[in-house]
Parts: structure tokens; C-alpha cells; sequence
């Protein structure tokens, strides 16, 4: 038995070498890479410009854009994951296109157009699989991380058809989580024995899994349903793995507020014992505790919460909109689980990141086009960079974080 | 050699700043509650009742519906809304939908946010197909 797995493994990892070998037969992009001069990448990031199919290649300690690179396609809700070296930036586009853009060059090294509609992806983490979640048709077609070439096609069918597919993440051990929408389930790829997939159902999450996102350990997968209050959790520590409902019926009885724009859990943030989340169709964070997932608390804030990010410290964190009030952010003291600031950006904040070890935070304003950057310790606006429509803004270190 | 600031010592003058700040964030406050473009409703029976400029639904209709239906309306966790997908329903029926939303989905009611003659505009926008591709 251990015979036959080491020898799927090594047949994994020809698999591999040979992707590796086509890479290398494109010298003109290694040349480029080494006529460059020398530029570290931890303070590197891209800001996606979604009306013009244009990303923004900076510099957060300059607090700078180095260039831009054009001809991506459609990018609203593009995303973006790097490659572990921080080198290599892949974008997921709308319209299924992938690219690998390489930060030290600015340049394109590689573009697929993979699906017809897609909504974001993951890299292994091991940086070898890039992985891309499609609506359409509905499954995960995972990639070579080298040359972007196809090692596996996941389709997400049930009884429905093709399922559209939501909240795909990095597991460790080179295995990929994600959810299906219409499906309503849970699915696990296991590439840990090579590039043939072991694939596995881990059953009904629950009426329509929105988004998902797993903790920064790795240990726990969590899908934000939108058709009732609740969650649905997968502890990766525990085996068989099992989907458990958790939050079930949190605002049952209350009104529910409609929602202009889908929460977006991926900023989820545990902090301090406790996770916080956006609610979906009321205007709180819940606070959750993060070892036993009892409600602990809910905070009243200014209206739909669309990213909950913690600062990296885990001290505050930084929340935004939905139409109409996507214009404000608010600032939640942790430990005191109470709004601290209100502020008025501009029309259209988007998406938030934190620079480096957190001292900063840039936000897009995507009606002013205008990217602010923010003093997180001070609350204050300390400088503005022209960008188009921006949207979301990834910085490398990401490069090192599970689930990102 | 300069010294540093010795902290904690201006405590009367901080909290008079502090009250001007609450002072002037409850004007502001005010000013964004009393304007009827960024009025927001929660309730069924909160209409909207100024129309939004049509520059502005364009723009809406763009970004925000396409952040569910794709900037370019193709679909996504909604349904595309090109001219070809709509060809089957009339604009009233739209703009109902658009007002209502369509309950057991994500599809929200925008009534608190639209006019009905908003409404019917971007039902017929929608029909015809939006002028602009690229907002």
C-alpha cells in the first residue's frame, strides 16, 4: 500500500518536473528578469482597476505605482494570490481569464482564459497549483503554477447540473476547499498524492453557500450561507471530516434588511479568542467565540458590512459597505467590540488592505478613483494615488498566509 | 538636546476638543441624514421618492448590479441581463423585479434605493442594452 502511494507521488512529481522543463523552454521572460535591477518584493502589491482590465503594480512603502499593466479582461470582482517567492502575482478575472504577472518585470508571463465566468481562486501551499472557482461552466480547473497549463478539471455537477462554485481556498497539504452555490455543498480536492485528485464530498453545507474562508491555522473552513442564518464549518483536524452548523438561527425573528452587495469573507478575522464576520441582512459583526463558535456578541454598525479586516496586530478592525452607505468606514476597538471612528472616505469603498505589519491601511474609492492610504494608529488620511475605478488591493505578504 | 512631550498632562483641553469633535460630527451627521439621494430605507413601505440622476444610474447599474450580474452584465452569482436574456419579459415586469427583488434569492428590493421611474428607466436601458461598455 505505502509502495503504491510513494509511486503515485513520484509519478506527481514528473508530472511536475515536466511542467517546470516547459517553463524553461521561454527564455525571453528569464532575460528580462535578469536585465532588471534588483527590487525587493515584500512592500509589492497590485491594485485592480475593474472597469479598464487593468491592474496597478505598487509600491506600499513608497507608497508608490511603479506601472500599469493592461488587456485583462473583465476585472470586477478580480482577485488576486502570489506566488510563494512573492515574485509572481495570478489574477482571476471575470470573464475566466488567469494571468501570471511578474512583479519584478511588470510584465505578462502568461494568460489562459479558462472558463466563461469565474469568481477567484487559490494557490497550493506548496506554490506549485494555482487553483480558479468558475460559475460557468460551474467547478475548479486547477493550473500549473509554472506555465499555467491544466493538471485537473473539477466539475461541480449534481443533480442540478453544474453547480457555480464559491469560497475556494488553500488547504494545507496541497488540498483545495471550496463550496457550491446552487449544490449547496461542501467539496475537498486532495492533490497530497500527486496531480490526480482524490476528490471528496463532505456532503450538505446548507441553502446557498455565498462565500467561505478558512482561518489562518488552516484548521477551520467556514461557508456564510445566504438562504438562512447560519454557517457551515469544516474542522480540517478532525477526521472524517464533517460539516457541522454553527450561528444556526442567529437573527431568526428579526427583520431581515435587504442586501445590496453579497459580504465578502475572506477578511474575516479572528482576534483576540473570537472571530468576527459580517452578518448578512442585518447591520452588525458578530462576534463569535473562536474555540467553541457560541454567539458572543453583536455590534451594531452603520449598515450592510461588507469586509470585516482586521489590522494585523488584531487590535482593530476596519470595516466596510454596501450600497448605500459605501461610502463609511468604521473602525471597531476589539477588545471593547464597539465602533471607534466613523469616516466618510468617498463613494464607492471597496476593499482595504493592510500594509505590511499593519501601520497602514490603503482603501479604493472606486467612484473617486482614488486609492487613500490611512495612518491606522492615528486614523488619518496620509496620502492619495490616482487609480481608475480601483478595486481590490493585494500586497505580498499574502504570499505567506494560509488562505490567502 | 530637545526633551520629549510629557504625556497626559493637557486633559482639560483634550476633552474640549473632543466635545467640538462630537459637536461637529453630529452636524455632519444630520446633513447626511437630511439628504434624500443617500437616504437609505430598511422598511417596505419606505419609497424613494427623488429620482437619481441618469448618469448616476448608469453608473449604478454598472458597478453595483454588476458587482452580482458582472460589469458587463454577463452573469454571475446572478443572472446575465444582456438584451438577448431579457428579450422575454417587458420593462414593467423588469422594473417591478428590480423594485421587489425576487424573495428566497440574493436579489435585494431597491425600492428604498430606486424610484419606480428609475426603475422602468433601467428595465428599458437594460432592454435596449447600456450605451456605454466601458463606464
Amino acid at each position: 500500500m505505502r509502495r503504491r502511494d510513494v509511486l503515485k507521488l513520484g509519478l506527481g512529481l514528473s508530472l511536475l518536473g515536466g511542467a517546470a522543463q516547459a517553463a524553461d523552454t521561454a527564455p525571453a521572460a528569464m532575460d528580462e528578469a535578469k536585465s532588471t535591477t534588483c527590487r525587493p518584493t515584500g512592500a509589492l502589491g497590485v491594485v485592480i482597476e475593474r472597469a479598464s482590465g487593468s491592474v496597478l503594480l505598487v509600491d506600499n512603502l513608497a507608497r508608490a505605482v511603479i506601472s500599469r499593466v493592461e488587456g485583462l479582461g473583465d476585472l470586477s470582482h478580480a482577485s488576486a494570490v502570489f506566488s510563494p517567492d512573492e515574485r509572481y502575482v495570478f489574477i482571476f478575472g471575470r470573464d475566466g481569464g488567469l494571468t501570471k504577472l511578474d512583479m519584478l518585470t511588470g510584465q505578462v508571463v502568461r494568460r489562459v482564459v479558462q472558463a466563461g465566468n469565474s469568481i477567484g481562486g487559490a494557490i497550493s501551499d506548496d506554490g506549485t497549483l494555482v487553483a480558479v472557482s468558475n460559475y460557468k461552466p460551474g467547478g475548479v480547473k486547477v493550473f500549473s503554477a509554472d506555465d499555467l497549463a491544466l493538471v485537473a478539471d473539477i466539475p461541480a455537477t449534481w443533480a442540478g447540473g453544474r453547480s457555480k462554485v464559491v469560497g475556494l481556498v488553500d488547504a494545507p497539504g496541497r488540498r483545495f476547499l471550496f463550496s457550491l452555490y446552487d449544490a449547496g455543498e461542501i467539496w475537498l480536492a486532495d492533490f497530497s498524492q500527486g496531480n490526480d485528485p482524490e476528490i471528496i464530498r463532505l456532503g450538505h453545507a446548507g441553502e446557498g453557500p455565498y462565500d467561505a474562508l478558512i482561518n489562518g491555522s488552516g484548521r477551520y473552513y467556514i461557508a456564510g450561507l445566504f438562504g438562512e442564518d447560519g454557517l457551515a464549518l469544516v474542522d480540517l483536524w478532525r477526521e472524517p471530516l464533517k460539516i457541522r452548523r454553527i450561528l444556526q438561527g442567529y437573527g431568526r425573528g428579526e427583520k431581515k434588511l435587504p442586501v445590496y452587495k453579497m459580504p465578502h469573507l475572506e477578511g474575516w478575522t479572528e482576534a483576540d479568542g473570537h472571530f468576527f464576520l459580517p452578518a448578512v441582512g442585518h447591520h452588525e459583526v458578530l462576534v463569535m467565540d473562536s474555540r467553541d463558535f457560541a454567539l458572543k456578541d453583536r455590534i451594531p454598525v452603520a449598515g450592510q458590512p461588507v469586509f470585516v479586516m482586521s489590522r494585523p496586530d488584531g487590535r482593530y478592525l476596519w470595516v466596510n459597505f454596501a450600497v448605500p452607505n459605501n461610502d463609511t468606514i468604521q473602525v471597531i476597538d476589539v477588545p471593547a467590540r464597539k465602533v471607534v471612528r466613523t469616516m466618510h472616505p468617498g463613494k464607492g469603498v471597496m476593499h482595504m488592505e493592510f500594509a505590511g505589519r499593519g501601520a497602514e491601511v490603503w482603501m479604493s474609492v472606486r467612484d473617486e478613483n482614488r486609492i487613500d492610504i490611512f495612518d491606522t494608529h492615528k486614523f488619518r488620511k496620509i496620502a492619495s494615488l490616482e487609480a481608475k475605478a480601483p478595486s481590490g488591493i493585494f500586497f505580498t505578504p499574502r504570499a505567506h498566509r494560509i488562505g490567502l | 538636546m530637545r526633551t520629549g512631550r510629557i504625556s497626559g498632562h493637557p486633559r482639560k483641553i483634550r476633552r474640549w476638543r473632543s466635545l467640538g469633535r462630537v459637536l461637529l460630527g453630529g452636524v455632519l451627521l444630520g446633513v447626511a441624514w437630511a439628504s434624500p439621494s443617500t437616504m437609505a430605507c430598511a422598511g417596505d413601505d419606505c419609497t424613494k421618492r427623488v429620482d437619481t440622476p441618469k448618469k448616476e444610474l448608469l453608473r449604478m447599474v454598472r458597478q453595483d448590479c454588476g458587482s452580482c450580474h458582472g460589469l458587463t452584465l454577463k452573469g454571475g452569482l446572478g443572472k446575465p441581463l444582456l438584451p438577448g436574456n431579457l428579450a422575454g419579459r417587458d420593462a414593467r415586469t423588469i422594473a417591478q423585479i428590480i423594485l421587489d427583488g425576487i424573495p428566497g434569492t440574493p436579489m435585494p428590493p431597491w425600492r428604498g434605493i430606486l424610484t419606480k421611474r428609475d426603475a422602468l428607466w433601467i428595465a428599458r436601458k437594460l432592454k435596449e442594452g447600456l450605451p456605454d461598455a466601458s463606464p
